[in-house]
């Protein structure tokens, strides 16, 4: 991967995701502060204030408003734009659906953090994680860059008249929104060869009129259902396709689907999502110099989850360990619990063991890492453990 | 009335006050309006996949979001200087109740739209259960008349003086027995440059429980008891007040309706009863209803 | 007929449901005691009264005999019969 640095910027990660929204040109912004999401969309306010952004910036009383006033622009042929977290994701939950089921492509940022109760203002995957059923394509950012080219990819992905489906950008909350880092910031006339306007084929129109929400009876709701999967479906090459798109018009891939690191030999492949890609990759670099045979692989797009892309990467594993920053409580973890089920009917009977860590925002160190290899090691030799909480506090318990 | 913009074919009730509400307005509107509608009798009964009654452009989000989706809708139609109407037409579930926040955000930032509630004073699409609506006394099945309890103990939610209170330039009250008036407010509505809120009352013959052809007659006595005032504010202030031309006593009203018949069978109603009437009253005194 | 996404619907297209069967009266005018003040038309919930050569006609296809043009009628000139089937 090339990054061009004499074009790079040390920004705050809010700030370049909002720039990249601003490179976007949406017609609506509706926001609603909330931690760690907020300086997105300040951002984005000063923005349009400024007259650098000519967008109708609306100021809203709920998360709940601010989605569903983004209902109302798509329908009216507008492209819009909200960001949100944890308890404001969670009381969109139900626009989530009226979103994904009236097949309108908007895209949010999601700057991940943990649900309460307990409130926990910090960072973890809870919510997006939670959410993964509700009809909306998901891809995880691994550090700033990524969120920014992802969130134009998003748009591109969202409109395609084959796809229709609305996209979720999770960036790790505080993590990447508040870090500063070096970026290099979308060109705008770039942005704008790249994702031109937003065409629908059927607006809010007096002279075509048409009506959009109607109710559908046990008759056809199982087929309207079907669409979306199938554009899900569709979604997995579209991901890949819009991924190298953007290398081409920018220089820069991450991936489409997944992505790999020291992947092709690993007997020990750890699975993830996120921006604990980054601390992972130190691990690992140390580890292959202690000549641990450990690599990563990244997943991208959670939603579609790429089962064929996952079973192809990790068919010559000796032991997968996945940790995530969320839990299925009553259950294990949402990506172990996928990934798990990825691979059942396959001929790949790879032991896998699920970690979660960093729920609320507690750090995840090159120790844990360590430790979490360890365990795979033991799991390889048949000492396996399905599922635990990695660093787990026992003294406080 | 011309062609109407509401096509027959939808499954209301027959007799039922919404689709009249609903033609009303949308004859006052003309056909460059977009109508937003939450979840209810409205949004289930005309647009049942694969139809639709509506002949102007229609949206459904959800059951308490009609209010910020039709912001949305305002925006961009200003932001593409359309001329169009955005008009809400929602029950009182879901404009007195679930609906609260997203109405009150919608007033608050003083999008040009028309919000209708056809008011049937209960959940009458999930099968009458009590609302912010619900005026006092009346039976539903969340608030039955019961050995321990008299119907909903609580007084109807004062929803045009929380839309006056959000300082919105138009508010009035109406009722599908005065059509005409019922339109001109429509209109008077929709010429105001901010939000407008038009509170009509809509008898509902499953809810209420009586004579579907009696429907328009029960609205009218509804108004003549002075338990729904017509009237009309514009930037707060009251600018109208339709009199009553022929007053009725409460009971003629209530009467009818078996919502309210066990007021009329059970002594330890006879005290409620009072309470309704001096309401009527009280209403008639501070508006003046009555020459 | 293929379902189009997003639960979109074509415009007026209740008019596919004759909602007339349901009803068990139907309303007879009386076109001599009409004064053509139009209440019936602008009160009836289906909006199928129509005006047909200056006369007053329900469409049966959708009157589903609620009675309130009968009830609201100011000179009385509808009547609701029980109707044969």
């Amino acid at each position: 991967m090339s990054y061009n640095t004499a074009n790079m910027k040390v920004v705050e990660g809010s700030y370049a995701v909002a720039h990249a929204v601003m490179c976007c040109r949406p017609d609506v912004i509706s926001a609603y502060p909330i931690t760690p999401q907020t300086h997105i969309v300040e951002n984005l306010s000063q923005m349009v204030a400024d007259g650098e952004l000519d967008s109708e910036f609306l100021t809203v009383d709920s998360e709940f408003s601010a989605l569903s006033v983004l209902v109302g622009v798509c329908a009216a042929g507008g492209r819009g734009y909200s960001s949100t977290t944890s308890q404001g994701l969670a009381l969109m939950y139900e626009v989530l659906y009226n979103v994904s089921g009236l097949r309108m492509p908007l895209v949010m940022n999601v700057a991940n953090r943990a649900m309460g109760a307990p409130l926990n203002i910090w960072n973890d995957q809870q919510d997006a994680i939670g959410a993964r059923d509700v009809g909306w394509i998901q891809i995880y950012a691994e550090n700033v860059q990524e969120a920014v080219d992802a969130t134009l990819q998003a748009y591109k992905i969202a409109e395609d008249k084959e796809i229709r489906t609305p996209v979720m950008v999770c960036m790790d909350g505080f993590v990447l929104t508040h870090v500063y880092e070096p970026v290099e910031l979308l060109d705008k006339e770039k942005a704008r060869e790249f994702l031109p306007d937003f065409e629908p084929e059927h607006i809010l129109d007096p002279s075509h009129p048409m009506t959009f929400g109607a109710f559908a009876d046990p008759s056809t709701y199982t087929e309207f259902r079907y669409q979306q999967f199938e554009a899900q479906l569709k979604a997995l090459p579209k991901i890949e396709e819009v991924a190298r798109q953007f290398q081409e018009s920018f220089g820069r891939y991450y991936g489409g689907l997944i992505d790999g690191y020291f992947l092709d030999d690993a007997d020990i492949v750890i699975v993830t999502l996120g921006s604990v890609v980054g601390t992972i990759k130190d691990a690992i670099d140390s580890m292959r110099s202690e000549g641990k045979k450990v690599g990563m692989l990244k997943i991208r797009s959670y939603r579609p989850f790429p089962v064929q892309a996952l079973r192809k990467a990790l068919k010559d594993a000796a032991v997968i360990a996945v940790i995530e920053k969320d839990v299925a409580i009553g259950g294990e973890a949402g990506l172990v619990t996928d990934l798990k089920a990825a691979f059942y009917n396959s001929s790949i009977r790879t032991p896998i063991i699920g970690f979660a860590a960093g729920l609320g925002g507690r750090d995840i160190t090159i120790k844990d890492i360590r430790r979490m290899v360890e365990k795979a090691e033991a799991a390889r030799k048949g000492d396996l453990s399905e599922f635990e909480f990695l660093a787990l506090r026992k003294e406080i318990l | 009335m011309d062609k109407s913009l509401l096509a027959p074919g939808h499954r209301a009730c027959a007799g039922c006050a919404m689709p009249t509400t609903i033609r009303l307005v949308l004859d006052a509107a003309g056909p460059n309006t977009i109508v937003v509608s939450p979840t209810g009798c409205l949004e289930v009964t005309t647009t049942p996949f694969p139809e639709s009654s509506w002949c102007v452009p229609w949206l459904h989000s959800l059951f308490e979001n009609a209010s910020a989706a039709a912001s949305g809708v305002e925006v961009m139609l200003k932001r593409r200087g359309k001329d169009t109407n955005v008009v809400i037409i929602g029950g009182d579930g879901s404009t007195f109740d679930i609906g609260m926040g997203s109405n009150s955000g919608m007033f608050e930032r003083g999008h040009k739209i028309l919000y209708v509630c056809y008011d049937n004073e209960a959940y009458m699409n999930t099968g009458v259960q009590r609302s912010g609506s619900t005026p006092f006394c009346v039976h539903t099945t969340t608030t039955p008349s019961g050995s321990q309890s008299q119907g909903n103990p609580r007084p109807k939610k004062d929803m045009p003086a929380i839309a006056l209170a959000h300082g919105i330039p138009y508010v009035a009250t109406a009722s599908v027995a005065y059509p005409v008036d019922l339109r001109r407010k429509v209109k008077r509505a929709l010429e105001v440059n901010g939000p407008s809120y038009l509170q009509v009352n809509a008898p509902c013959i499953t809810g209420w429980t009586f004579d579907a052809g009696t429907m328009i007659e029960l609205a009218r006595l509804a108004v003549e008891s002075g338990l729904w005032p017509l009237l009309e504010y514009e930037k707060g202030e009251l600018v109208g007040v339709k009199k009553i031309r022929r007053p009725r006593p409460v009971e003629e009203y209530l009467k009818l309706q078996g919502r309210y018949k066990h007021l009329f069978k059970k002594a330890e109603c006879a005290d409620m009863l009072s309470q309704i009437k001096d309401m009527a009253l009280t209403n008639m005194a501070k508006y003046n209803l009555v020459d | 007929m293929a379902i189009k996404a997003g639960s979109l619907v074509d415009p007026c297209s209740t008019r596919i449901t004759k909602t007339g069967a349901w009803r068990t009266f139907v309303p007879v005018f009386d076109h001599e005691k009409c004064i053509k003040c139009s209440l019936c038309e602008i009160y009836c919930p289906e909006g199928c009264i129509h005006q047909e050569d200056g006369l007053y006609i329900p469409d049966l296809d959708y009157c589903k005999g609620c009675s309130v043009c009968a009830n609201e009628c100011p000179r009385m000139a509808i009547t609701m019969v029980l109707e044969e089937k």
